[in-house]
């Protein structure tokens, strides 16, 4: 499956992208602005980027009508989402305390080695305990992403959506309607409501390498984009009460595997802070940290790799481009 | 937090550490001769307070026998006299205010025996409180928040006004609802309970405010529960009735017929001065059924010694309570946000209560601001009260 990456589109070059995909008279483009929520009919804009082929999914609408056409389900919904919360909830204190315990390792001052530094030998125990701190956190967040996908798989084998007429409705329509497009858009929004869309109504499966649709090219940003990949990660060191820690929130559609993106780094981001982002290259990695700014392109390859050039958060909490290998 | 140094009174012809020229009105006084002309001139180039680095001059003109700048800046004198500038009917006084200060203040002028209380009448900024109006300096670096302000862009939530019957309280208690822009039946949303709501919603732009921190995303979209005290000092006052009406009554109807979260978690109780004082003493009485409190300048009067408080016959109550409190602290909430101004004299109690409320084992968010006891400064505090007691979506947005 061919997926295309881009930045925030405030300057939109989706259109660009379309049209050098040379997809002229292939059909329809399959559109999913569930993010925008109550806007997700607000699509003029994209429409016309799309030159008048845009067909909107509706997930948003599909699920606010299975919500109220279902109520099983809407009540299940309700007790899963409020056992996340609370999931998640105890993660973040858990990992309030686990961050903490490596930046009070990490030296800030320049005479000292950082997190991603080569340490001089006499800095070796001090090195292995926060590399040590460093691994208790990506535990932490793995076990986490793993009981935040198991409760998602208990309630869907549960809820067994595809027995519910609501809901089998909507996926036969949603089904249809990519077997016929020429391309699938995901623009951004509510990285939460898309990912939890995507899987209700799901989407994967008409992206699998079975489905009819698989050859679609999917283009993708921002919230679109991370919603693509094994590994959500929720970021912001901008808001009210000052820089938050990254955390994981789940798992998207997963056809990209290993790539932690980051739309809008620069703003949502203190990226000049490499020490804070060594250690967040560290925690994330072997995965790549890819920032997806305006005007990104980034055409994935089939394992999940970028091209060289792509900017990537490296282990130094420097942000550099992406060598040949 | 942010930790303070506080204003002090300047003498004529000292310059500032933040301020390397003389000051205006240093300068009009060492003009000669000096008229009333002059004067009339000098005020017409000048907004009043004149604000020059951290130096702030109070001006009065007219005749008068004393002028006194009359302020609630805890540690200095509240009647501060200003000085008359020889050959006009011009008076000053220079304050020095740190940056980001904000003082609400009259003048008392003397004149044929008789003393008048007045805002200043060269000054159109007001403050507006139940107690009635004031004037207001706003130091260098003190902007209002944009968020306070109407947001054409934000939706707006509506109000909705009910009552609710109360046999704990023996009366009919008003409420006014918060329900947020694009609300749905089919949605969870935490509870906010307001304490003394109508003056939160006058003077400090609650509905504003919540449109605007629910439309930026910094806060979830929440139903607002504000209440109106009947006899405020006496329900505010740890008062057992209060915390049963607000818990045993008005919780259960609200839950029952609002699509709300019902959850500690989503459950907060907020107030300020005395109604911080009942939003703690509610939070007590019933411990596991609040998840956050936030606390302004509450009147958190105590005694480590001693009967003397200073309060009067109205913070008795008060006092026994915070005395128990600090004297054997248990959580009451999972998250409590409190936010005082360092000009007022509750920042000494309200200082001393955050690492009493630490003890107790409950997170705590404190912080405070260059403002006095005033509706303004607890509306410049609320984004991040709220914003941290019910954050808000940002981090799942990424357009």
């Amino acid at each position: 499956m061919r997926v295309i990456l881009l930045g925030p589109q405030r300057r939109p070059t989706v259109d660009a992208v379309i049209r050098s995909l040379g997809l002229d008279g292939a059909g329809p483009v399959a559109t999913i602005t569930a993010g925008w929520q109550e806007r997700e009919a607000d699509d003029g804009e994209l429409s016309g980027l799309l030159g008048g082929r845009g067909t909107n999914l509706g997930l948003y609408r599909r699920w606010l009508d299975s919500q109220d056409r279902d109520p099983g389900y809407a009540a299940a919904e309700r007790r899963v989402q409020g056992e996340l919360a609370e999931l998640q909830d105890i993660y973040l204190l858990r990992l309030d305390h686990a961050l903490r315990a490596v930046y009070a390792l990490q030296p800030r001052s320049g005479d000292q080695p950082r997190f991603g530094d080569q340490p001089r030998f006499s800095d070796q125990l001090h090195a292995e305990a926060i590399a040590a701190a460093v691994a208790a956190v990506r535990e932490l967040d793995a076990a986490h992403l793993r009981r935040v996908n198991d409760v998602r798989g208990e309630f869907f084998a549960e809820l067994r959506p595809h027995d519910r007429p609501v809901i089998a409705g909507h996926r036969a329509e949603v089904a249809d309607i990519l077997g016929e497009a020429a391309a699938l858009v995901i623009a951004g929004g509510h990285v939460g409501v898309l990912a939890d869309v995507l899987h209700l109504f799901n989407v994967a499966a008409a992206l699998s390498p079975r489905a009819p649709g698989a050859a679609v090219p999917v283009i993708a940003w921002s919230a679109g984009a991370m919603a693509l990949t094994d590994r959500i990660v929720l970021f912001g060191d901008r808001s009210p009460q000052g820089p938050g820690h990254a955390e994981i929130y789940g798992s998207g559609l997963s056809v990209l595997r290993d790539l932690v993106l980051l739309p809008h780094a620069r703003a949502r981001m203190l990226l000049d802070d490499t020490p804070r982002m060594a250690v967040f290259a560290h925690r994330f990695g072997p995965g790549r940290c890819v920032p997806l700014e305006g005007g990104t392109r980034i055409e994935v390859d089939r394992d999940g790799g970028c091209p060289p050039g792509t900017r990537v958060l490296a282990g130094d909490g420097h942000v550099t481009a992406l060598e040949a290998a | 937090m942010t930790t303070a140094r506080g204003p002090t009174v300047s003498g004529p012809g000292v310059r500032g550490p933040a301020v390397r020229h003389k000051l205006a009105i240093n300068r009009l006084r060492d003009r000669r001769p000096l008229d009333a002309a002059m004067a009339d001139r000098f005020l017409a180039r000048h907004e009043v307070p004149i604000v020059e680095g951290d130096r702030c001059t109070f001006l009065y003109h007219g005749e008068a026998d004393e002028v006194f700048l009359l302020h609630r800046i805890f540690g200095l004198p509240d009647h501060l006299p200003l000085r008359r500038l020889h050959g006009t009917d011009l008076w000053y006084v220079v304050l020095e205010l740190p940056a980001g200060s904000r003082v609400e203040y009259q003048l008392e002028v003397a004149r044929g025996g008789e003393r008048e209380r007045v805002n200043d009448p060269l000054n159109p900024r007001l403050a507006h409180s139940p107690m009635g109006s004031s004037s207001v300096c706003c130091a260098r670096g003190y902007s209002v928040p944009d968020w306070t302000q109407p947001d054409p862009e934000a939706r707006a939530g509506s109000l909705v006004d009910m009552v609710v019957p109360s046999r704990a309280l023996r009366r009919d208690c008003p409420v006014t609802l918060y329900l947020p822009a694009r609300f749905r039946r089919t949605a969870r949303y935490p509870l906010l309970i307001v304490h003394d709501g109508g003056d939160y919603l006058r003077y400090a732009a609650a509905k504003t405010v919540l449109d605007n921190l629910i439309h930026r995303l910094d806060m979830a979209e929440t139903v607002a529960a504000f209440v109106y005290p009947g006899d405020r000092l006496a329900e505010y006052a740890n008062s057992a009735a209060h915390a049963r009406y607000l818990t045993a009554e008005l919780l259960p109807r609200l839950e029952a017929e609002l699509p709300l979260a019902g959850t500690p978690s989503g459950r907060a109780l907020m107030g300020s001065s005395f109604g911080a004082v009942a939003a703690l003493a509610t939070a007590y009485r019933h411990p596991d059924v609040y998840g956050s409190l936030l606390l302004q300048s509450g009147s958190f009067v105590f005694t480590d010694i001693g009967h003397d408080h200073g309060g009067g016959p109205p913070f008795e109550p008060v006092v026994r309570f915070v005395n128990r409190y600090r004297s054997a602290p248990r959580p009451v909430a999972d998250r409590v946000f409190v936010s005082c101004g360092v000009y007022e004299p509750l920042i000494v109690r309200n200082r001393s209560m955050v690492p009493v409320f630490e003890a107790a084992g409950m997170t705590v968010r404190y912080v405070e601001a260059r403002d006095g006891h005033s509706w303004v400064s607890w509306r410049d505090r609320l984004r991040e009260g709220l914003s941290w007691i019910f954050p808000g979506p940002q981090k799942y947005v990424y357009e």
